[in-house]
């Protein structure tokens, strides 16, 4: 199962992005290999549909998880309709790598 | 631009997808979309017996906007009777308050699609997560 976590740096000891469509990152973590992936968002500084743009990659990484500080209206329109999990964490202290190891760990 | 849609809070969608007429003597013609929230507010307002402004804290809009959902509400449900159209439910602009969990264990916020069957958080695996209502959020 494929996780997407919005990041604000491309390492392990990033800290996480309460910004889901404009996030500087994503990290694609598989708990089936136990890898994750950085991907940058190119589409953080764009003027609008940031939201859009970020589920769309969700849905073409085949994710069924994404785990990030909130979500807007479009975004959670278009991951709702792919059945995707949405996990909103509030804590922005944490680190890409705390957040991998405790979706390991199960 | 107009002014953003504010969300509506739903408390639970409709049980069905919609109402057809019957025993019409000619073809039923077209269809009327009912919206989720258009469907809560009679909920509230008739079957559960709120005023406007009751139901309208519940939803998470003001007293005016709930009126006017309800009134376009049963519009909507007169006009299906009279033209003997059938009634289709449509998700409108609404968040689903049933669909949304937090995790008492880590405090994480999150919903579950109907794809996934394990009612647990999907961070840490506890068990112990309750619906997020009007109250919590």
């Amino acid at each position: 199962m494929k996780t997407i976590i919005s990041s604000s740096g491309n390492k392990l000891n990033s800290e996480f992005d309460l910004r889901f469509g404009r996030a500087a990152w994503f990290c694609l973590f598989d708990d089936e290999t136990g890898k994750s992936i950085f991907f940058q968002n190119e589409h953080s500084e764009a003027q609008g549909g940031a939201g859009t743009k970020a589920s769309e990659f969700v849905i073409e990484m085949e994710a069924t998880k994404v785990i990030s500080g909130d979500f807007g209206p479009k975004a959670k329109e278009l991951l709702e309709k792919f059945k995707i999990q949405m996990v909103i964490l509030d804590n922005a202290k944490t680190t890409i790598g705390e957040i991998v190891e405790k979706l390991a760990g199960k | 631009m107009p002014r953003r849609k504010r969300l509506r809070k739903v408390v639970a969608p409709p049980g069905f997808k919609g109402y057809k007429p019957y025993g019409t003597s000619g073809k039923v013609t077209g269809h009327v979309e009912l919206l989720y929230e258009e469907y809560e507010a009679i909920k509230l307002v008739d079957y559960d017996g709120m005023n406007h402004l009751e139901a309208s804290k519940l939803m998470g809009i003001s007293r005016p906007t709930m009126a006017r959902i309800y009134e376009e509400a049963r519009k909507k449900i007169a006009k299906a009777l009279v033209e003997s159209k059938e009634i289709k439910t449509a998700f409108g602009n609404a968040w689903l308050d049933k669909s949304w969990y937090v995790c008492e264990q880590c405090h994480t916020k999150f919903n579950l699609p109907d794809n996934i069957t394990q009612q647990a958080c999907p961070l840490c695996s506890s068990f112990n997560i309750n619906a997020i209502t009007k109250t919590s959020k």
